[in-house]
């Protein structure tokens, strides 16, 4: 049981590594610093593990339960942060309205 | 509503979680979309989390997790908010880290947990160890590049010499070394200590001969890291989410290294190996010392120069990153196109210390990004060009990359500029860029250097333009 557990997790595992392949590969030079930004927010999803496994609890290892309270700190600035500070510098990549047509030549983007 | 606590039940909301996320990745296609984008991933991460808190397993600490949360949100936040755009890469190398961190931090608490993987799995016991290794090689390299770019360490390259190589693939085999040990049924809490101090060296001893440079690569390459322990984390807690996030990640992170060492015609290895720039004394070859006389101008000159052009390209490096001179830039780009200049700005893919560096920047000043050309489309215009402006770009307009094949940086795409018919350099003194390489372009006949801070400097040129 757990080896067909095991393999099923593989299965995903090559799935998700492919479709982050395809999913990333689209996005322009222009976006590679949100990109990253927003992937690294994405990894903060390891405050889930951390919460889980503290969740179950630890019996009275307190050295255990300090490691894992860092860890949610831990985990929840690199989520938190991270889609916090993606969202500020998309902001930026908006065109801003009255601005888009007064000194660019450029044409807006189809 | 025990449903709602039911395996099944919270798996569901794990595929609608990732789901939601994968969807919000492929809005970041388009700048258009890419905000919308960020917010619904930030949704499936929600969800997720509310699955987690539904599991059955779940029934200690409350408190103690709602306290980590909370402190873990008060620094996120007000540091995401505050940070410059400057700083940028420096915050996501942070944000890196502490992910890093919390992996192989719970890789511990899990060897604790479970009296050193006694009754689990083999497979669960090597996930948890190798996620315990990349996260804490993650967390500490990532520091380590904080440091660097926040200027706290030097951005030199700093190597142990011939020895370095040697040094870290010995402290990465001890590391694995422990964590075989561990699942060869060892169970003593030393040996998991060691493998997490010896992966932090390995991080450390990684990053800290990486010239400043080299940073766009090696900050997409720890998070890549990261995402693959992460991913790993989810094997051993057999969790869906953990690990299609994770490997989204380790995909992602993986194509942007990979663009970013072709970028600079390099291999990841090579780059990882370390001790480029600095080391290579003199930059190879040809290039004698700095006495050769080079041009300086003036900003009056240069504002002359540029108002009666019919085509400037501005080039932007980290020096304009440094000085914060992108609002500036990007006022003297709207004087110069009132007097129907023609101005784009050429974005080298390694420009600055992070992917897209250079584009943030722009950005934040409201330069539309039509007028943002990258490097392929904008190389081919060099020679139509009157004049091009450098604003504290240095290595990545180095015509030696094309022609002195004893240069370390030989091969490597740079931009054209040196084909354009007069050439302006924005820079603090004649000291080498990061790489530590002379730069012929400033002892080309038709390179002029205004000498100076760039923000300084290109605001006098912003003054003197207002008065033509």
């Amino acid at each position: 049981m757990e080896n067909l557990v095991l393999i099923q997790n593989l299965a995903i595992v090559v799935l998700a590594g492919f479709t982050g392949f395809l999913v990333i590969s689209q996005v322009p030079n222009t976006l590679h610093t949100p990109l990253m930004s927003a992937t690294n927010a994405i990894h903060g999803i390891v405050v889930l593990g951390a919460v889980l496994v503290l969740g179950m609890g630890v019996g009275d290892d307190v050295v255990s339960g300090i490691i894992l309270f860092v860890a949610v700190v831990f985990g929840a600035i690199n989520v938190v942060g991270g889609f916090v500070v993606t969202d500020r510098m998309l902001g930026m990549f908006k065109q801003k309205p009255g601005q888009a047509g007064s000194v660019s030549k450029g044409k807006a983007d189809k | 509503m025990s449903w709602i606590r039911h395996e099944v039940f919270v798996n569901t909301l794990y595929i609608i979680a990732f789901s939601l996320m994968i969807y919000g990745l492929m809005k970041l296609t388009s700048p258009k979309t890419a905000v919308r984008g960020n917010w619904i991933a930030a949704v499936g991460m929600t969800v997720a989390f509310v699955a987690t808190l539904l599991k059955d397993e779940m029934g200690h600490n409350w408190l103690l997790i709602v306290v980590a949360l909370v402190i873990g949100s008060a620094i996120g936040v007000p540091a995401a908010r505050k940070v410059k755009m400057t700083a940028m890469p420096q915050m996501v190398a942070l944000f890196n880290g502490v992910g890093g961190g919390a992996v192989a931090l719970i890789a511990w608490a899990e060897f604790r947990n479970t009296d050193a993987y006694a009754h689990e799995p083999k497979y669960m016991a090597i996930a948890s160890l190798f996620a315990a290794l990349v996260g804490s090689v993650s967390f500490w390299g990532s520091n380590i590049a904080f440091g660097k770019l926040q200027e706290i360490l030097p951005g030199r390259p700093i190597t142990l010499g011939r020895l370095q190589q040697p040094v870290n693939l010995l402290v990465l085999l001890g590391a694995v070394a422990c964590a075989v040990a561990i699942v060869a049924g060892a169970d003593s809490e030393l040996l998991m200590i060691g493998l997490l101090v010896l992966a932090a060296l390995a991080g450390v001893f990684v990053v800290l001969p990486i010239g400043g440079a080299d940073m766009p690569v090696v900050i997409s390459m720890l998070n890549a890291l990261t995402g693959l322990s992460a991913a790993a984390m989810g094997l051993a807690l057999n969790n869906t989410a953990l690990i299609v996030a994770g490997m989204l990640v380790g995909a992602s992170g993986s194509i942007l290294t990979n663009l970013m060492a072709k970028a600079m015609n390099r291999s990841i290895p090579a780059i990882v190996a370390g001790g480029f720039g600095g080391g290579s004394d003199t930059g190879g070859g040809a290039t004698g010392g700095t006495d050769r006389p080079v041009r300086s101008t003036s900003a009056a000159d240069a504002a002359i120069q540029m108002a009666y052009a019919s085509k400037v390209v501005v080039v932007p490096g980290y020096g304009m990153a440094v000085a914060q001179a992108q609002h500036a830039v990007k006022e003297m780009a709207e004087l110069l196109e009132a007097k129907g200049v023609d101005v784009a700005f050429a974005i080298h893919p390694v420009a600055g210390r992070m992917p897209g560096h250079m584009n943030v920047l722009l950005a934040e000043a409201d330069v539309p990004y039509e007028q943002l050309k990258e490097m392929d489309e904008i190389n081919s215009q060099f020679a139509q060009t009157d004049v091009s402006l450098v604003i504290g770009a240095n290595d990545v307009t180095n015509p030696a990359a094309e022609t002195n094949p004893n240069s370390p940086i030989y091969g490597m795409p740079v931009l054209k500029v040196n084909q354009s018919k007069s050439v302006i350099v924005l820079k603090r003194s004649m000291s080498s860029g990061f790489a530590g390489i002379e730069n012929e372009l400033f002892y080309d006949s038709k390179t002029a250097m205004l000498f100076g801070d760039a923000k300084a400097s290109v605001t006098d040129i912003v003054e003197e333009l207002k008065q033509l």
